[in-house]
């Protein structure tokens, strides 16, 4: 604990900037990698106390896991018509969260937006992890994931391909596609990084460790144009990507006939809803990570609001989306979609529809307001809301949906068990296990990229305090 | 500071080259452009965060990488959905609800994701190979005060390679372009 104060400096809170004032490229450096490089037997309690917590969860997820395989998913509470529960629900849930790291590092480097520089590499850590938890649902809801290589086209003896017809093979190449793009994305973000830990730990072992993973890394001029030039392609290259794994994975569900999935709206309203609880996750977590760490000079309330005012702006997306769920309906003049609504808003599981309501619709619209946008519990609760109300969204959409379908006669209901919920519960030991691990062992911030706003915003000579010689 | 590494054993290392270091890039961008306009070609700058119209102010070429990206991006693309077609039209052919075997638009989805993954890992990989990665060791690691080089530092390297090297003439030149230390390291 005594480790973890002395990192923490008075707080000020900095409204009008990205950065607090008085920065200087090693005055940056020495703060965030200090965070990373400070002795392992120094390691913040709260830190160990966390990764204890997130240790049982993931041992809760183990055990889940192993019944699983053991037994089989009768375990879980699926059914016919209910055949997909939260497996799949979570499945979505996970990679939505994920899609905020890779539109804060690729998008908003396009439009060429700062803010994006102090919080894009955890971010994309939380993508990467989030994309992680979401990847390994689709393997375990086989139940034989042993046989999880069909999915993939391999020349095998029964002579038989995939259907590359099917939007759940679609789903196969664009979810290994989206994890293997983002992880090389945010390794390339990190080699500067890393180099700059090598250059910067006094211990043999950091020292090797990060000069094998910062792969020689020594800031040449042209190293750093082609640098530049890869990460350019590479953020043109993961804009359309993360765009396409969410349209492809409402395929999943729009491209069945089912009333409330037979939708054509689905893509971008996916896409957003991913935003909206993206960005509730990133503003979760960090929250409490600046404040632990000291970081309120590098992650400043502009930051919090700008996140905000995005997640404003997708959640009126999504609250558009709802509207026009409820508008087909009525329009479609099918029995079959005006059932749904009425069954969404009175059935037996309308409680989950409004409970979707109050925390995606209801509670987000104290955004509007600077004021509460810039109180941080308020900011807290409200993110913890949408990231709630974007859970119950997927549970409307799957088994509000599959519950209730043409035939009365083929109605049932669905009820989670025990192992639908340590399944579930479990997956965020995966999440923070690996979460607390990047947050001690690499720069939870872009080091060298929140130089480079540093240099962008001081007058070019007046890097070093003892500047003045030299005229420039 | 100056060119204090031994030189008296036969058996040492030989000498890489001249490392000046500045303390901010518009210094560094003179001296580079300097350096060029004198004639010298084996130069490279150091600097911890990328500054733009450096590597023209040294003389590196625009970089190719884009080119490797665009061919990788068609072998993804072209590769997957040839496969695709080969498979529905003639490997195994099904006919799913009367639905012509060449039902290209469903092919689409699978052929984008092709070309980002090919694309990413031309761009990724391409990367490491122009630049000589992975390659932990390098001389100018040897430079005095170099790791400050992914901190703070602003370093030029003349390398004892160039024709027109001469170092006792190179170290006058870069401290009076603003150089603040100038050494000489060896391999």
């Amino acid at each position: 604990m005594q480790s973890s104060k002395q990192l923490k400096p008075p707080v000020t809170e900095t409204y009008d900037s990205l950065l607090a004032p008085g920065q200087s490229l090693e005055s940056v450096t020495t703060k965030i990698s200090d965070i990373v490089l400070f002795p392992i037997l120094k390691t913040p309690t709260g830190w160990l106390l966390g990764f204890i917590g997130a240790g049982l969860l993931l041992m809760l997820y183990l055990y889940s896991l192993a019944t699983l395989f053991t037994v089989g998913i009768g375990i879980w509470g699926i059914n016919i018509p209910v055949a997909w529960g939260f497996d799949i629900i979570n499945f979505v849930w996970w990679i939505g969260i994920g899609h905020a790291g890779t539109l804060i590092s690729a998008i908003l480097l396009l439009f060429r937006q700062d803010w994006r520089t102090s919080i894009n590499r955890a971010a994309e850590a939380m993508t990467i992890f989030a994309v992680a938890c979401a990847g390994i649902y689709p393997l375990i809801h086989t139940g034989r994931p042993w046989l999880d290589y069909w999915f993939l086209p391999y020349p095998s003896t029964t002579g038989m391909w995939p259907q590359f017809r099917s939007p759940l093979e679609w789903d196969v190449f664009a979810i290994s596609t989206y994890a293997t793009v983002s992880v090389l994305f945010w390794f390339v973000g990190l080699v500067p990084d890393l180099a700059t830990l090598r250059d910067r730990s006094t211990s043999r072992i950091a020292k090797a460790l990060y000069g094998l993973f910062s792969l020689g890394w020594r800031g040449a001029a042209k190293h750093w144009q082609r640098y530049e030039v890869a990460s350019l392609l590479l953020a043109g290259l993961s804009t359309p990507l993360v765009l396409s794994v969410h349209s492809i994975i409402s395929f999943d569900f729009s491209v069945a006939q089912l009333p409330g999935w037979h939708v054509t709206v689905f893509p971008p309203y996916f896409v957003a809803g991913a935003v909206y609880c993206g960005f509730a996750m990133v503003i979760v977590l960090m929250i409490p990570i600046r404040r632990v760490f000291g970081l309120q000079g590098l992650i400043t309330m502009k930051h919090f609001d700008v996140m905000s005012k995005v997640m404003l702006a997708s959640g009126m997306i999504v609250t558009y989306g709802y509207f026009g769920e409820i508008f087909y309906s009525w329009y479609s003049s099918s029995i079959y979609e005006y059932y749904l609504i009425v069954n969404r808003f009175t059935g037996p599981y309308a409680w989950s529809y409004w409970a979707l309501i109050l925390f995606n619709v209801l509670i987000p619209q104290v955004l509007w307001s600077k004021k509460l946008r810039q109180n941080l519990p308020v900011l807290f609760f409200v993110s913890m809301a949408i990231n709630v109300g974007m859970w119950f969204e997927r549970w409307v959409i799957i088994v509000l949906s599959l519950h209730r379908d043409f035939l009365p006669s083929s109605w049932a209901s669905y009820t989670p068990t025990f192992y639908d919920w340590s399944t579930y519960i479990g997956s965020f030991g995966l999440f923070f296990v690996l979460f607390l691990l990047f947050i001690r062992f690499i720069p939870m911030i872009a080091i060298f990229e929140v130089r480079d706003l540093v240099h962008k915003t001081t007058p070019h000579t007046a890097e070093h305090e003892e500047s003045g010689h030299a005229g420039a | 500071m100056s060119t204090a590494h031994s030189k008296a054993a036969t058996n040492a290392p030989a000498t890489y080259g001249i490392m000046a270091e500045f303390t901010n890039s518009s210094t560094l961008i003179h001296a580079a452009e300097t350096i060029r306009d004198a004639g010298y070609t084996k130069v490279e700058a150091y600097t911890p965060i990328p500054i733009h119209g450096l590597d023209e102010a040294i003389g590196h070429k625009a970089s190719r990488l884009p080119w490797l990206v665009l061919t990788g991006g068609l072998i993804g693309s072209s590769g997957l959905f040839g496969f695709m077609t080969w498979v529905n039209l003639v490997d195994y052919p099904m006919n799913v609800g009367g639905r012509p075997h060449f039902s290209w638009p469903a092919f689409v989805p699978i052929t984008f994701e092709g070309m980002v993954l090919f694309s990413a890992f031309a761009a990724v990989f391409g990367l490491f190979l122009i630049c000589g990665f992975p390659r932990p060791y390098h001389p100018v690691f040897n430079a005095p005060g170099f790791e400050r080089a992914t901190t703070d530092g602003f370093f030029l390297c003349i390398e004892t390679s160039d024709p027109l090297y001469d170092a006792a003439k190179a170290k006058s030149t870069l401290l009076g372009l603003g150089a603040t230390a100038v050494n000489e390291f060896s391999e």
